[in-house]
């Protein structure tokens, strides 16, 4: 090929769509009364094609996804409460155009995909549903996993700059699963997790907002969670899950009785 | 659900040419993104994000003392909808084939032409953001895609690598 040398740049900007109008137009131009340049434009404008219709880009493997979504999970979890609640909300806005914080967490586990097209979480009680439905992707549920209340409330010594209490409830038909940290209203929070039947509980600890918070006693969104919360001992308590209301308000009465007696 | 992923994983594949790392790669990239996030001052989000899969690399380079792994493309590496639903079998196949004709002949492409033709043929980038990824003035990506065409070009012509 005899192609000009001096339009070799030129060449390459038209196939790329580069040139402005006035450049493409005499590029254009010199086209029509140039073979060598035109057969070269033809053999760019090919390879370009057969590189886009064979779709030699490689993509990214379905596990490296459910791996990097679960370490992202994870780094989220532990950044430090007030920096992290900032961060992830503009973070989640890159990451997916504004869906919720449970969306993105929740994409490794499909079956949670309800809750992908969910407002993002617009109250305390919307973001705990998500941290709960968050914290059932396998492997976060719990970070330290045993039915001794004696090694959960420790294991809290350090984390938070509060003491709360652990009850045991098993004789009561909750059964302690152990604990975990968790991000709610701008903080790093404990989070007891109990069992009931093939159920879990999370019960978010925080320690009581200045304002006499009007608690939620139950919500509906998104169907099939229910949310109930109680004040006791200078401390809000958000206890969320997938049994039955009437299940999580004997929790709360049997909890309340333990926690301060 | 994260943007750009493939984008980032192809990247990274062709600049390791090496499918294990490139998932490493990719993976440090989110994660530094994640962590650096405050220091996203909006813009275009994939040239960020691909600015951080490159900068994950050249760290990934200077660790293995600027040793190039042996490209290689293994039957894990699928492309992307590969299989069109139109496809017969045979045509599956052939595009199949010519998908793996075509990596092998970019990745036989000497650095820095295979990465400028990478961000351009499959990242679809402008000029200016491959100027600015690769800190280079415009006129040397333009220079650098005519040489890495012209190479590819020869390369398949010659029955490929």
């Amino acid at each position: 090929m005899a192609a000009c040398a001096d339009k070799e740049a030129m060449l390459q900007a038209l196939v790329d769509g580069e040139l402005d109008a006035a450049n493409a137009l005499a590029m254009e131009e010199h086209l029509s009364a140039c073979p060598a340049c035109a057969a070269e434009r033809r053999a760019w404008t090919a390879l370009h094609e057969r590189l886009g219709a064979a779709e030699v880009a490689p993509a990214a493997p379905a596990a490296l996804r459910l791996r990097i979504e679960e370490a992202l999970a994870r780094e989220a979890a532990v950044l430090p409460a007030r920096q992290s609640g900032r961060r992830a909300r503009r973070w989640r806005a890159w990451a997916i155009g504004g869906w919720s914080a449970a969306g993105m967490m929740a994409a490794a586990a499909a079956t949670f995909f309800i809750l992908f097209l969910q407002p993002p979480p617009s109250d305390l009680g919307d973001q705990l549903i998500a941290d709960h439905v968050r914290s059932l992707i396998p492997g976060h549920l719990i970070d330290v996993a045993t039915s001794d209340r004696h090694v959960v409330k420790p294991w809290f010594n350090g984390r938070i700059d509060f003491s709360p209490p652990v009850p045991e409830l098993a004789d009561r038909g909750f059964p302690l699963a152990g604990g975990r940290l968790d991000v709610a209203a701008g903080r790093v929070v404990p989070v007891l997790v109990y069992r009931r039947r093939l159920h879990v509980i999370s019960l978010f600890i925080l320690p009581a907002a200045a304002k006499a918070g009007e608690g939620r006693t139950s919500a509906a969104s998104p169907p099939g969670y229910s949310i109930v919360h109680w004040r006791q001992g200078g401390l809000d308590y958000w206890a969320v899950s997938d049994v039955g209301k009437a299940d999580l308000d004997q929790f709360r009465t049997e909890f309340t009785a333990r926690a301060s007696g | 659900m994260l943007p750009h992923m493939d984008a980032a994983y192809a990247y990274a594949r062709f600049l390791s040419r090496d499918s294990v790392a490139a998932e490493d790669l990719v993976q440090d990239a989110y994660l530094r993104a994640f962590r650096g996030f405050a220091g996203y001052r909006g813009g275009d989000a994939k040239a960020w994000l691909l600015a951080i899969v490159r900068t994950c690399f050249l760290d990934w380079t200077r660790r293995r003392g600027g040793h190039a792994a042996e490209p290689a493309w293994d039957d894990e590496d699928r492309a992307s909808a590969v299989a069109d639903c139109a496809d017969t079998p045979e045509e599956a196949l052939i595009r199949a084939a010519d998908a793996n004709a075509l990596r092998r002949a970019v990745d036989g492409l000497p650095e820095p032409f295979r990465e400028t033709l990478v961000l351009r043929e499959l990242e679809e980038m402008s000029y200016r953001e491959i100027g600015d990824l690769m800190k280079v003035p415009l006129g040397t990506i333009m220079s650098r895609l005519s040489r890495a065409r012209r190479m590819l070009t020869a390369s398949l012509a010659g029955g490929g690598v």
